[in-house]
């Protein structure tokens, strides 16, 4: 009595068949139809035509038969909406039942119907589960609110559920929190910017003591939300590393590796003298060599994160060499990865025994691993220059075996080392070029003809050994074409009386019969050098080349510290930032590492959140990235014609799309999701003594209008720009924004015909006149410029919402930059609302919209407040006393006719008690944050 | 997470899939297949893929793909962990894991999977609250279930799911009370061709059979815990007490269960219980070669070694080979090219050996690789690598148990290159 008996067929036709079994009245035979119909659906047969009849079976006491249901119902309902309200019913009835199981059962299918109708209905179980007492049903209705918000997001906002799982955060149930974290997880990646995880020490906290606690599964998720937070501190990074060690040494390889990716971020933050620094060191080696002994598919995810690993600290692994040697059976997946390792890995102390083992692989029947068993010899002896000997001779070995395409690629290795060092191995000459026929690869062929022209007068039939390759010039690959005619070139210069026909030949082959642009420009660049001026084209073509770098393939710094962020995710299988390949990546939060806090530094300052967000909050610069550049080289940045700037930056919309897609991803930094405090303090952050002086001069000119501005940063750095450095700030000044630059040329050349343009942003900023440079700037030299901007710019909401994207053009280049502007520029003069106008809006708006912060430190009383705010367009409506605190009301409006009504509550009397509490009011809800860090900057300046 | 599952056979046929949120359709599998062909072998398939729209993460066992379909940023090894973690219960409960028995018990698998993830976040993932829930199926019970009407699917919560002690369940009585321990090595070597040792180490677990009454509070302590500096634990383990005292300190969960692995790197001296002598000759220009090996024991702490078994990849070169063993049976698949030697016990006054000559391809010159020689045996009553329980003691109950620890040495991954 097998399964197997579901899957018969009858020749009636099966749905008929079932049909009547359905509706039998005997319970058994019912059962056992449904089991039928469960069977078709596992092996894809379509059932959806018995919906009917199986929801009918659903009001059972059974509970096996209620499960088997459910499992159909979730299949079925999306292609049976109106049906499938016939369920609901039954769930919310079930939703009572005293027995938990049940209670579960029902919330999480109900979740798992992905029908819309049916979602409304599901609100009210649900809140009600998430309040159980039952922690089974909690924890199950945490991760119901994840499906529901994968269906209807709005709905689970409309409703309230995120707070409710946030409050799950602080259960008692280490499974609830658990489920509740991995839920607010699920949810937060399709919400990047929201504050879903707002992580604090006292979360913390609860976080690690649920880690001991809570499932295999629980605890991967609870350490993947551990590595996004932000130690305010070395010591508090170290006692969250302190008590994530542990597991280490737990069986299952994701919790390991998720460990290891926390531990490898907070590292960042210690003290390279600590002794604990070294004993976490010690720690890591032995759960990454355990990884290895795991499947192989494991394996190789591990190795692939293991790459990224030993890239950024090789300390950790470097005794561990032999735990990568490769075994004959394993998977060619992780061959490969081993291999890579073992070169990373590979030192003055081991390379013998690395050697030996790479022989070893270039004799085993893979093709693939052999040839890179090869080239890695050849990067050993890059790489080591004490074994490049032994390495030369172990290649000359392996050419002896005349296996055709172990001969090839060590050829193109040779190549490299020839490179590397020159003049120390040309006797194997004489052996290579007894292999030349067997040659039939384009890069091994290329790699001989370089060797034969490099080397020509040292070879004495070179001249033939050319001469033969050039028989079917043109049926060689591009490659091999352009190594010839420079290598007979390199020839023609080393021996010029026998080679004259040779090097005519293959200059008018390249330039009269070759159809390849490239290869006909070289021929052209040669044919004129030699005829022109031999001594020149001497020095060209035979100048010294420039060593080759030690490491080729190492990954670019800043991707690797971010890929050390995304440690156990895809995004280090593919060693890609996910913004790179995930769907729908929409402003992915860019991860960054954690700046190193100096212990002596920390121990001063209790609170060195703002030290390490302003660390991160430099201003980012763009990099010129190829595409991107392309399509913006052809903006028109010459000097601004003095139209309307609306229909300037309206022509450009296309190109600045496409800057704005780009940039937005570049853009980032973890600043942006840091606590609020951060944010201001970066744009206040003062410059160094340097620029006191600056500070001075734009402090003067803010207290004309008493609007606050902030001191100038610097937002594009002299080193990324060619010597141009730009620092900057923003001001209001009666009624009119002003964007205070100052350029400075730290070149040595001259720089003029300086234009400036904006892309697209969340409020319409644009220059409202062209950006007057009056004379070039000379070298040293700075000048001052106020650009007045308007806010009739074409409108995009960026993310942050006040970040601004800015191209300046002199006569060297474009350089991009972005930069925040405080949002209180934008406040505008008339933004005092009436006092029944402002109790009607408060009263209007929902409580939804209301966001709360605190502004800390802040000793300033009513009054002081209400004029300092007043200078920057926040009006204080009314003034209340209660309880010994003082409420201020304020308005203002932004310049897109957006109001913000704002409650300011103060406590004089308690004078321990420094912080303000402050709660905005908004229809636009997303502006609060900004809102917050203007005041939170006005009123700490 | 976890969005849905698909099952392989060997020929490509997909023979179930699940759903944990919306379905997906198989199509996606297409770029599995593209993948599968491009392998070689099944084992060459790589394990994460990507298609425009998904990730397919697969693992390979018992001749089955499973194959995880994600949409979001997943970490890898989390969905690997799982799909072991569903082979192991497929394992558990049907006694072996093949695409007949799936079938055969498609529905208890539909349930079980169900039960194992909810919207792609694990569920019940430890055996013991799998079975409570969803009871795996006997002969007896599906008997008894068709004459009562009962069912296999529990109906009481599983009260290990949310008690401190979430592996174990309350209520557990035996007459018999019981608690076996099976020390376990595997021994990974590479042995280069004169014979001495390229990389050797052991990887070691602690698997469990316990039958206790109550809730028994177990400590385990070694003669030589110095051995073990790198484990991994079953989360019944206290890690602290581990830290502190080096005594493993818990409460066991029912049944069996893997108490701890280790691993003993090749930093430390790894006894190599057994020798591969060899010569195998490809002669040049000749149509006859020489092949000649010898098995003998040599750090075994004078333990018999038995289940000896030697496989070799011979060269494509090779026709057919002629060769007589002093001991035990051999076979040469001429099609594969794989020699299997099945050894038995090694005699070392007597040491088992195979000697004879290969067939090899006229004309052709001799073959570039050399065989590299796969051993497998066992050492009854020796852990290699020298770990010694001392003893067990239970606390929280009264009565006496019975105790027994087993120690078995085998070869993992033991290749002798020629």
């Amino acid at each position: 009595m097998t399964d197997s008996k579901y899957f018969t067929t009858t020749k009636k036709g099966e749905i008929f068949e079932l049909k009547a079994e359905l509706n039998s009245d005997k319970k058994e035979k019912k059962k056992e139809a449904v089991k039928k119909v469960i069977a078709s659906m596992t092996v894809g047969k379509d059932v959806s035509a018995l919906f009917p009849d199986v929801v009918n079976c659903m009001q059972t006491d059974n509970l096996e038969l209620k499960k088997l249901v459910y499992l159909y119902l979730m299949n079925y309902a999306k292609s049976q909406p109106d049906m499938a309200i016939m369920a609901v019913n039954t769930f919310v009835k079930d939703c009572e039942d005293p027995n938990p199981l049940i209670r579960a059962l029902a919330v999480r299918t109900m979740g798992c119907i992905r029908v819309d109708k049916i979602t409304e209905y599901l609100c009210e179980p649900l809140r009600k589960c998430l309040k159980d007492e039952d922690p089974y049903v909690r924890k199950t209705a945490a991760v119901c609110v994840a499906k529901l918000h994968d269906i209807n997001a709005q709905l689970v906002e409309d409703q309230g559920f995120l707070d409710t799982l946030k409050d799950l955060i602080s259960d008692s149930n280490p499974m609830v929190v658990a489920n509740a974290v991995a839920a607010l997880s699920e949810i937060a990646e399709s919400h990047p910017s929201s504050n879903l995880l707002d992580l604090n020490p006292q979360s913390i906290n609860k976080l690690l003591t649920a880690l001991n606690e809570c499932t295999e599964w629980g605890q991967i998720f609870i350490l993947d939300c551990l590595a996004n937070y932000m130690p305010k501190d070395d010591r508090e990074a170290q006692s969250i590393c302190e008590r994530v060690t542990p597991r280490l040494s737990h069986a299952n390889s994701a919790v390991v590796l998720s460990a290891v990716k926390v531990l490898m971020k907070f590292m960042e933050m210690l003290s390279k003298d600590l002794d604990y620094y070294g004993t976490l060191l010690k720690k890591l080696a032995p759960p990454l060599v355990t990884l290895l002994s795991a499947e192989p598919e494991l394996q190789y995810v591990a190795l692939r994160n293991i790459n990224l690993i030993v890239q950024k600290r090789p300390e950790i692994l470097k005794h561990e060499m032999k735990v990568f040697f490769v075994k004959y059976n394993d998977p060619i997946y992780v061959k490969l990865e081993k291999l890579d390792i073992m070169i990373r890995l590979a030192s003055q102390a081991n390379i013998a025994q690395v050697l030996a083992e790479l022989k070893e692989y270039a004799t085993e029947v893979d093709v693939d691993f052999v040839r890179k068993a090869v080239r890695a010899i050849g990067r050993c002896a890059i790489k080591v220059e004490q074994s490049a000997e032994r390495c030369v001779s172990t290649l000359l070995d392996l050419i002896q075996t005349k296996v055709n395409y172990v001969v090839q690629e060590a050829i193109v290795v040779i190549k490299d080392i020839f490179r590397k060092y020159p003049n120390k191995y040309e006797s194997v000459i004489a052996t290579l070029c007894e292999n030349l026929d067997s040659l039939d690869e384009p890069e091994a062929r290329a790699a001989m003809i370089w060797i034969v022209g490099e080397y020509a007068e040292r070879i004495d039939n070179a001249d033939e050994l050319l001469e033969s390759f050039l028989e079917g010039f043109h049926d060689e690959s591009t490659q091999v074409q352009l190594q010839l005619l420079t290598a007979i070139v390199k020839l023609f210069l080393k021996k010029p009386t026998e080679t004259q026909e040779l090097v005519q030949q293959v200059l008018s082959l390249a330039t009269q019969d070759s159809d390849n642009p490239d290869l006909r420009d070289r021929g052209y660049i040669y044919w004129r050098l030699l005829s022109t001026d031999p001594v020149a084209a001497k020095e060209v073509v035979l100048a010294e080349k420039p060593l080759i770098s030690e490491e080729t393939d190492l990954i670019e710094p800043t991707l690797l510290d971010e890929l050390i962020c995304y440690i156990g995710t895809l995004a280090s299988v593919y060693h890609k930032p996910p913004s790179a390949f995930v769907e729908g990546s929409r402003g992915v939060v860019h991860k960054s590492l954690p700046p190193r806090t100096g212990s002596s530094e920390s121990a001063e300052s209790p609170d060195a959140a703002p030290s390490a967000g302003q660390a991160a909050e430099q201003p980012a610069v763009i990099p010129a990235q190829g595409d991107l550049l392309g399509d913006l080289l052809n903006l028109d940045l010459g000097p601004p014609v003095s139209g309307p700037p609306l229909a300037a930056s309206s022509v450009q919309m296309g190109a600045v799309d496409l800057l704005g897609g780009g940039l937005d991803s570049l853009m980032g930094g973890s600043g942006f999701t840091a606590p609020g405090p951060a944010a201001p303090a970066a744009m206040g952050a003062p410059l160094g003594s340097g620029l006191g002086d600056l500070f001075d001069l734009t402090g003067g000119v803010g207290t004309l209008s008493g609007s606050y501005v902030a001191p100038k940063t610097v937002w594009l750095p002299a080193m990324k720009a060619k010597g141009l450095e730009i620092s900057g700030t923003f001001s209001r000044q009666v009624g009119s924004i002003c964007m205070d630059l100052v350029l400075t040329n730290k070149a040595l050349q001259v720089m003029s015909d300086f234009a400036i343009q904006f892309n697209r942003n969340s409020f319409g900023l644009a220059p409202a006149a062209p950006l007057q440079v009056h004379a070039p700037l000379a070298p040293n030299q700075s000048v001052e410029i106020s650009l007045p901007l308007n806010t009739v710019g074409s409108v995009m909401k960026m993310d942050p919402l006040n970040n601004l994207q800015v191209a300046v053009k002199n006569n060297i280049d474009v350089f991009y930059f972005s930069t925040l502007y405080p949002l209180h520029i934008l406040f505008v003069e008339d933004g005092k609302m009436e006092r029944q106008m402002f109790l009607a809006t408060w009263k209007d708006i929902p409580n939804e919209n209301e966001a709360q912060f605190q502004i800390k430190d802040c000793s300033l009383n009513a009054d002081a407040v209400s004029s300092k705010l007043q200078g920057s367009n926040i009006f204080t409506i009314a003034k209340r006393n209660v309880e010994g605190q003082d409420m201020l009301y304020q308005s203002l409006k932004l310049t897109n006719g957006i109001w913000v009504l704002a409650e300011l509550c103060i406590q004089p009397s308690n004078p321990s008690f420094t912080d303000l509490e402050l709660s905005l009011k908004c229809r636009a809800p997303e502006v609060s944050q900004y809102v917050y860090q203007a005041y939170d900057a006005i009123l700490k300046n | 997470m976890i969005h849905s599952l698909f099952l392989i056979n060997a020929s490509g046929d997909i023979f179930l899939e699940k759903h944990w949120k919306s379905v997906v359709s198989r199509s996606v599998c297409d770029y599995f297949f593209e993948a599968q062909e491009r392998a070689s072998e099944a084992e060459n398939v790589p394990p994460v893929i990507s298609t425009p729209h998904h990730y397919l993460l697969s693992v390979y066992r018992h001749k089955i793909f499973f194959v995880a379909v994600i949409q979001t940023e997943v970490p890898p090894l989390f969905v690997i962990e799982f799909l072991h973690r569903v082979v192991d219960t497929f394992q558990d409960y049907f006694g072996v894991c093949s695409e007949v028995m799936i079938k055969d018990n498609v529905v208890v698998v539909y349930e079980v999977l169900e039960e194992m993830l909810d919207n792609g976040f694990p569920l019940a993932t430890e055996s013991n609250i799998l079975k409570e829930l969803i009871k795996p199926p006997t002969i007896l019970r599906t008997v008894v279930n068709t004459i009562t009407g009962s069912t296999n699917v529990g109906d009481q919560l599983p009260t290990g799911q949310l008690s401190v002690v979430p592996w174990r369940r309350t209520g557990v009585k035996y007459t018999n009370n019981e608690a076996y321990f099976d020390v376990i090595e595997e021994i990974d070597a590479i042995i280069d061709k004169s014979g001495s040792t390229i990389t050797a180490e052991i990887q070691g677990v602690i698997d469990a059979c316990v039958k206790l009454t109550g809730m028994p509070d177990l400590t385990l302590s070694f003669m030589n815990p110095r051995l073990l500096d790198d484990v991994s634990f079953h989360p019944c383990v206290r890690f602290k007490r581990w830290e502190s005292e080096r005594i493993l300190s818990f409460i066991p969960p029912d049944g069996n269960f893997r108490l701890l692995s280790y691993h003993v790197s090749a930093q430390n001296l790894v006894a190599i219980p057994v020798y591969v002598k060899h010569n195998i000759n490809f002669r040049d220009s000749s149509s006859l070669g020489r092949f000649e090996i010898t098995v003998g024991p040599k750090q075994t702490m004078g333990k018999t070694v038995e289940g000896v078994m030697v496989t070799s990849q011979m060269p494509k070169g090779v026709l057919n080979m002629s060769l007589t063993p002093s001991q035990g049976t051999h076979i040469f698949d001429p099609v594969t090219k794989l020699l299997t030697w099945d050894v038995g016990k090694i005699n070392p006054q007597k040491l088992p050996s195979l000697k004879g000559s290969m067939n090899l391809q006229a004309g052709t010159s001799k073959p570039d690789e050399n065989p590299t020689i796969n051993l497998q045996f066992k050492i009854q009553q020796l852990a290699i690598s020298g770990l010694k329980v001392n003893r067990l003691d239970m606390y929280g109950e009264k009565y006496k148990p019975f105790k027994g620890i087993k120690y078995m040495t085998k070869a993992g991954k033991f290749q002798v290159r020629t």
